[in-house]
């Protein structure tokens, strides 16, 4: 392959040829595979979704009310989120229209979900992009407890309290069992913490782990598990009952004082943790701004959270609706799952099949045939494959494109859709805004791999406020007596239409997802998702558009070529989830092809 | 010198007093009783960190994510000081090349003394290119990092069973972990995913114990498998009396009445739900009003919806539906209660006989 133009980028493959599979500390399989320069700048960038499972074609001929926890097992890490687009995919298609407090529920779940994820991901999936664990064995505990205390007013910041840390890291490492921290990247010179801010980034990493299990809670309260709580078409399956017989059975007073406490810990830990660790690791970081990839072009949301119940319009939204297309800021575009010019999937370096490669198909018509075909300069062998080909097709994942582009989507774009809108949401204006006033950097500072980082913590601060927000909301409505929580007029599958069609959305953690489905005689005839990771991992299109992991590792200079920390960095800055992305298949289920090496 | 667990804990200042109640929590958790507790002490004080290696196959993570909620043990304690978890693609700092010298290199210094996780399962179309590690089929990964292990653990219903992927018509043939893997114990740890407390329960069994937990016929543990869902449901007296819900968000759900007509399976379903609860005891699934799906037991995704009574799935063997139940238990003794007490008491009179409770008659 020739060197070549595409969205600003000077695509050019020639150079020395670094394989990273797998990539860890993500959901699923990914590899990616770039090539460097003689500077070790990259220059060209290939991803791959390595996995694919073939959900859809297990969906059709069940019932559309099974399908949310079919969909819900789509992942695991933001669990509940495919399901909570499935239920509204199929109550779209059944006009069914939920009660106030099955949304606000829905609400809570879902942004709670938010906070826990975010969270996991930075301290437990990213976190290790900028903090090394090692160099905080050279920390002086007395001053990273000043640092700490100059930072936030969180009581876990004594001397003696980093000290125990740090002994105990100190004998972990000289225990020569390394753990999941063996064959790290210690040392590497793309690590800028002084080892003050990282041992206090390991303490904290500890913390964390042990508070997201309090997190989860809400999602046990209102869906009786996490990971893959239990939803329901039609409203919420917790019944609410404050003071009759038998309120022990039910969301109680009880229940809902654990939400509120729980609620409160999440501000407690989100404001007094999570956000100044994020504004102090960024303080250090702040010159590397690389990984900005398509985030100043071209970025997607679908919105979500409606403050009322059955509204999905925009202006309901508390996280915004919009596209974003060629750096043009001062206008948001408005976005519609059902408009076939505007989502469409393309295969032409899919692993998959279309009549026609050059042309996009819209979810409501999707096609997958799978179709493992590797390309003529593939190296290695069908099972062993040393270096994918990007000529050819090479990977799993599909390439969405919005009205033609590629596009990123994440809580990226949904916090530069909110800044650039303050009126209809000023809290997001203000987060954003102080951020990049603390850290004393400009607007654009924001599309970069550190941005990604940031806005991901900032959207975690709104979510906290949201999630207080939508827990009075609850509690104002239960005070006007209304307990409903499911409406079950069109439960029974004889009262639905012989045929009916509708879809779903949610921005999950990672970004805009889509549900579509059609139901014919009360029964699942096509089901199509379109999910984050798609958006964002997907490879080349037919036009060799490149997808938005792959435009983010452009021209970024690599510390060492043989340890892609950099790599790492910002491909995490994404928080890929490849379960999602790579499980579409057709509503027909054709066999499988064999492979063919050309 | 490798560190024991008891010496970390002693180290961070937490007293033998607090270390021992430790061991006789874990010991009650794992239904051992206080006299094990001694021993739980002594293993923990005197042994080095097995070292473990997660593989992650076709799965959505939900096993990660469960594992990492666990309250006792907290999740960090067990992964700083009871065991190694030299591999995890989902936790563990290196990638590519760096990762992959850890399998190596793990396999050579531990040769028949490291543990495989495994989540997720191979899918076997394709030439097993739907799950590609490394740039080779998964299946390949599983099957030469199993070949010098101690012992596997399945975890969950895709390793176990192979659970949503491999619902009709298992468009990848993904296949759970037993049948592509022999001679080696295997410990199947169903559900999706299982409890938290479940999956460190049999972790820390293993370790303290050195031996793998008495498994059923189907690979299960059985101090976490053995009894039905519906047997310690706190709804089964609602159940028993006849009362249920009979329709989303009516009276009888705001009772808390019993989810059977709803489409619960915990009629048919082994797992420790409804005993250990979910997430720290706090609600599990039927608590917080949807019935069981079921999501412990074998091809669970293929038994009907998940709102179809169980009684029209015949799992008590007899013909009924919910309302002869209801009727019966209202009235006389119907034939759906009798079978459904018979085995009831035939489990009680097993148990004091000395035996565990079993699904006899049941699967």
């Amino acid at each position: 392959m020739a060197a070549y133009e595409t969205q600003g980028f000077k695509v050019d493959n020639s150079g020395k040829r670094v394989v990273v599979d797998p990539v860890c500390r993500i959901e699923g399989h990914l590899r990616v595979e770039v090539n460097l320069d003689d500077k070790n700048v990259i220059r060209n960038a290939v991803s791959t979704g390595t996995m694919w499972r073939g959900l859809e074609v297990i969906l059709k001929g069940r019932d559309p009310r099974d399908a949310w926890a079919f969909t819900e097992r789509i992942c695991g890490v933001c669990t509940g989120t495919h399901a909570l687009t499935s239920v509204r995919a199929v109550e779209d298609a059944l006009k069914i229209q939920i009660p106030e407090n099955a949304n606000t529920i829905r609400n809570l779940m879902q942004l709670n979900l938010y906070i826990h994820d975010h969270l996991v991901h930075f301290y437990h999936l990213h976190a290790l992009d900028w903090v090394d664990v090692v160099s905080a064995l050279k920390a002086d505990p007395k001053a990273t407890s000043a640092l700490a205390q100059s930072i936030s007013s969180w009581p876990l910041s004594s001397p003696g309290y980093f000290r125990d840390i740090q002994n105990r890291l100190k004998k972990f490492v000289e225990s020569g069992q390394l753990g999941p921290f063996m064959n790290g990247y210690w040392g590497n010179p793309a690590y800028k913490l002084p080892p003050e801010a990282n041992l206090m980034a390991v303490a904290h990493y500890l913390e964390a782990l042990d508070f997201q299990k309090e997190i989860v809670k809400v999602h046990t309260i209102f869906g009786g598990k996490n990971p893959h709580p239990n939803w329901l078409v039609g409203g919420v399956p917790c019944a609410i009952n404050l003071e009759g017989v038998g309120a022990v059975g039910a969301v109680n007073m009880e229940r809902l004082n654990l939400v509120k406490s729980i609620i409160d810990r999440c501000a407690e830990f989100v404001e007094q943790v999570y956000i100044p660790d994020l504004l102090a690791i960024g303080s250090f970081y702040k010159g590397w701004l690389y990984g900005g990839g398509l985030s100043s072009k071209n970025m997607l949301s679908y919105g979500d959270i409606p403050q009322k119940a059955n509204d999905y319009t925009s202006g309901n939204l508390l996280l915004p609706r919009g596209a974003i297309i060629n750096g043009k800021l001062d206008e948001i575009h408005p976005v519609d799952l059902k408009d076939p010019e505007q989502v469409q999937e393309f295969v032409a370096h899919s692993w998959y099949k279309y009549p026609d490669e050059s042309k996009g198909l819209h979810p409501f018509d999707g096609v997958t045939e799978p179709s493992f075909v590797l390309g003529p300069n593939t190296k290695g062998t069908k099972t062993n494959i040393k270096e994918l080909d990007e000529g050819g097709k090479y990977s799993w994942i599909k390439a969405p494109r919005w009205r033609g582009h590629a596009m990123e989507v994440g809580c990226l774009p949904r916090m530069v859709l909110g800044y650039l809108q303050p009126k209809q949401y000023p809290e997001i204006h203000g987060l954003v805004d102080g951020a990049l006033k603390k850290l004393d950097v400009p607007v654009t500072a924001l599309f970069s791999t550190l941005g990604r980082t940031a806005a991901r913590g900032l959207e975690t601060a709104y979510c906290v406020k949201l999630q207080q927000q939508q827990f009075d909301k609850l509690m104002t409505n239960l005070k006007s007596g209304d307990l409903n929580t499911a409406n079950i007029e069109k439960w029974e599958p004889s009262t639905w239409p012989k045929e009916a069609m509708g879809a779903g959305f949610t921005e999950a953690p990672r970004g805009a997802l889509g549900h579509w489905i059609r139901i014919k005689e009360t029964k699942i005839d096509n089901y199509q998702c379109v999910v984050p990771t798609t958006w964002n991992g997907g490879p080349r299109d037919h036009k060799g558009q490149i997808g938005a992991f792959e435009a983010s590792l452009m021209d970024t200079p690599v510390a060492k070529a043989d340890e892609p920390l950099e790599i790492l960095r910002t491909l995490h800055s994404f928080d890929p989830c490849l379960a999602c992305s790579t499980h579409v298949m057709s509503p027909d289920g054709q066999e499988m092809t064999s492979v063919k090496v050309r | 010198m490798t560190e024991t667990f008891y010496e970390v804990l002693r180290r961070q200042g937490i007293t033998r007093r607090s270390f021992l109640k430790f061991c006789s929590l874990t010991a009650t958790s794992l239904g051992l009783g206080s006299a094990a507790a001694p021993r739980i002490a002594h293993a923990l004080e005197t042994k080095a960190r097995t070292p473990v290696i997660w593989l992650h196959g076709l799965e959505c993570t939900c096993c990660s994510e469960s594992f990492i909620r666990s309250a006792h043990p907290l999740t960090k304690d067990v992964v700083l000081s009871m065991l190694s978890l030299d591999y995890d693609d989902t936790l563990m700092a290196a990638a590519g090349h760096q990762a992959e010298a850890i399998i190596e290199e793990v396999k050579k210094k531990y040769k028949g003394n490291y543990i495989v996780a495994v989540e997720g399962n191979p899918p076997l179309n394709e030439d097993g290119m739907f799950c590609i590690h490394g740039g080779r089929p998964f299946v390949e990964v599983l099957k030469e990092t199993c070949a010098d292990a101690k012992a596997i653990i399945s975890w969950g219903a895709c390793a176990s069973y192979g659970c949503v992927q491999a619902a009709k018509p298992n468009p990848t043939r993904a296949t759970p972990v037993h049948k592509v893997i022999s001679g080696k114990p295997i410990i199947n740890v169903p559900g999706c995913p299982p409890i938290a407390e479940v999956m460190t329960g049999v972790v820390t069994y293993m370790l303290t114990f050195d031996r793998i937990p008495e498994l059923d016929r189907q690979g299960r543990p059985k101090m976490f498998y053995g009894q039905r869902i519906h047997d310690k449901c706190y709804r089964r007296g609602h159940f028993d009396a006849g009362q249920f819900a009979e329709a989303w968000d009516d009276e009888g759900s705001r009772k808390g009445y019993c989810l059977y007509k709803m489409g619960c399976k915990g009629p048919t379903t082994y797992n420790a739900c409804s005993s250990m609860r979910w997430n720290g005891g706090v609600s599990w699934p039927v608590q917080s009003g949807h019935g069981c799906i079921g999501c412990s037991e074998e091809g669970f995704w293929d038994k009907g919806s998940f709102y179809d009574r169980v009684t029209d799935i015949k799992a008590f063997g007899v013909e009924a539906n919910a309302d002869t139940i209801g009727k019966a238990a209202a009235g006389t003794v119907g034939a759906a209660i009798a079978a459904h007490a018979a085995v009831t008491a035939l489990a009680r009179a097993r148990q004091k006989a000395g035996e565990t409770e079993e699904q006899k008659g049941e699967k």
